[in-house]
């Protein structure tokens, strides 16, 4: 097998047909297969018969993760039983975990969209693709699997957890391309230096394609200090395939989006009206020629924005940029919108915490209390009570200057704040406890 | 000079304990232990008898632990002995940034003092030694 590399320089204007054609089969497929597009397309008055431009597609309704959940499980799927070959379903980071369905087009496009990241990652058969996201339901474990396949290179089917077995295979085997999330990689660097190994030497990695999760440019520095690789960003989400919707290339200046499978759009998330490129606000994708689920106009709640002009590694799919987070991991601590990503810059700027921490959301006489709690490095001069109280202070006074509101900092013992083999929780909400 | 263990502690139940517990697996023997704290953690510092042993059995339990130099004094068992062992330093200008007290044996009693700077910490011991005050060693401890 191999990548087509044809298709990711064609002129805008051709990929721009290709979507038109394609949307314009799958939004009357899914319309004359599917009751929910039936129904809300009516309600809306929009008419799938007469997309003659990507603009009209603005007209369409969304869909959401709520109307998923509504049609759970299959209620979406827009070919018989029979034509679909695989099941997966999301990590249910937020709540009831949604399902996706996929033809044997549709494993070959996913395959073929990962497989790219190889690609971006100069890789191919000569190379050997260590896959640590989780296999299972998970859409990032076969997502890259399909993913490495596709580009040709050997494959090693790791899946997530038992890290000492993970730092051996990558020392011995010889992996030159690393899947599996940012915390996890971090996880694993830390792990090997601990053993006493040097990964950025004993390792023979060229690159990670690294996703599921937000990480700041920072995280992104230290990883890549610690393995000696590059870092490529991946973006999918189970209800639109999964990983491999948009894919870093070499230049990292934003994840090239698979345009001939993905349309994107981004709107404001609070009036759901389109916005130009460069603004940033909600994106939403709509499937070209997804077989067995196609979403129109899904809102993925991922915050980011088009990035306007052209990559200068010559490709033309379009970028999105790294992600801000997400409408619902955004936290609002007294009225001030916090991303935890923002919080992630500037622990990174200190040296004596380690990269690991922990927001603590919680309510005091009906205010919000937001504790954050981080691990002393080794190597802090820790002998008085002041020298860890000035270095608690300065972290509060710039994360009080980078986000515009009073965050508690509490340094904490080494390996209290639990690791994680898949996506970190970063975050933990007591505020509806509270009120109890 | 003498060497102090000092441990980073969160404000925990059962930390102290699982502490104490690491360093006497390790067969070390504590003479002396004090608690600064704060509302939110605590510093434990540790005088005994095997720092070396003591730290590196605290840093794989995954303690946050430190070495510090400090001074240790045998001071006179009457009053006005402490007195006069500061008397000694107070032209030197120097910071003493924290001190605590323990006893050797049935006569004799040891300050610790932590003094600001290496140099002036050094400076302090050859003072009082010369004053004829003996200034411990980690091997009086051993």
């Amino acid at each position: 097998m191999s990548i087509d590399q044809d298709v990711l320089k064609l002129p805008h204007d051709q990929i721009e047909q290709i979507q038109l054609d394609g949307i314009k089969k799958t939004a009357v497929r899914v319309y004359e297969n599917v009751p929910f597009y039936k129904n809300s397309f009516d309600e809306a008055r929009f008419n799938p018969y007469e997309i003659n431009s990507l603009d009209d597609l603005s007209k369409a309704p969304f869909i959401t993760k709520q109307d998923l959940r509504d049609n759970y499980p299959y209620k979406l799927f827009a070919v018989p039983m029979e034509d679909v070959l695989e099941i997966h379903m999301s990590s249910g980071t937020t709540g009831i975990a949604t399902v996706g369905g996929y033809t044997k087009h549709d494993l070959d496009i996913w395959g073929e969209c990962f497989g790219r990241g190889v690609t971006y990652a100069d890789g191919g058969p000569k190379d050997i693709v260590h896959v640590c996201y989780g296999y299972g339901l998970f859409t990032g474990g076969l997502g890259a699997h399909y993913g490495g396949l596709c580009s040709g290179a050997t494959t090693i089917p790791m899946s997530a957890g038992n890290t000492e077995r993970q730092i051996r295979v990558l020392k011995e085997m010889g992996s030159t391309i690393i899947c599996c999330t940012p915390s996890y990689a971090m996880h694993i660097a830390d792990t090997a230096i601990e053993m006493g190994l040097d990964p950025a030497k004993d390792f023979h990695l060229r690159a990670g394609i690294h996703g599921a999760e937000p990480f700041s440019d920072n995280f992104r520095a230290d990883l890549e200090k610690k393995l000696n690789y590059k870092v490529l960003d991946v973006y999918g989400l189970t209800e639109c395939m999964g990983p491999g919707v948009a894919i870093e290339c070499m230049e990292q200046t934003g994840l090239h989006l698979a345009e001939d499978h993905f349309y994107a759009e981004i709107i404001d998330p609070a009036t759901g009206k389109n916005l130009p490129d460069g603004e940033w606000g909600e994106l939403v994708l709509t499937s070209v020629d997804r077989e067995a689920q196609p979403v129109i106009r899904y809102r993925t709640k991922d915050i980011t924005r088009i990035i306007p002009g052209e990559c200068a590694c010559g490709r033309t799919h379009r970028r999105i940029d790294r992600l801000h987070g997400r409408t619902d991991d955004m936290m609002i601590i007294r009225g001030v919108n916090v991303f935890p990503s923002q919080i992630e810059d500037v622990m990174e700027t200190f040296d004596d915490v380690s990269s690991w921490y922990q927001i603590e959301l919680s309510t005091k006489n009906s205010l919000d209390v937001v504790t954050l709690k981080a691990e002393v490095n080794p190597g802090f001069d820790l002998d008085s009570v002041a020298s860890i109280e000035n270095l608690q202070n300065s972290i509060q006074a710039k994360l009080k200057t980078a986000l515009a509101v009073g965050i508690k900092v509490k340094l904490v013992e080494p390996k209290s704040i639990p690791r994680s083999t898949g996506k970190a929780k970063r975050v933990i909400d007591l505020r509806k406890e509270n009120e109890k | 000079m003498i060497d102090q263990i000092t441990v980073f502690l969160e404000n925990k139940e059962g930390r102290l304990l699982a502490l104490c517990r690491c360093i006497g697996d390790a067969g070390v023997n504590m003479h002396a232990m004090t608690i600064a704290e704060s509302a939110d953690f605590g510093l434990v510092r540790i005088i005994c008898d095997d720092p070396q042993k003591a730290l590196e059995a605290l840093n794989a339990a995954d303690f946050r632990a430190n070495k510090t130099k400090v001074v240790g004094i045998v001071v006179p068992n009457r009053p006005g002995g402490v007195a006069d062992l500061l008397e000694i330093l107070d032209d030197l200008n120097l910071n003493i940034e924290y001190g605590y007290c323990f006893s050797i044996n049935n006569d004799e009693a040891a300050d610790v003092f932590k003094i600001h700077g290496d140099a002036e910490s050094a400076g302090a011991a050859f003072k009082l030694e010369e004053a004829g005050f003996k200034v411990l060693s980690q091997e009086d401890l051993a």
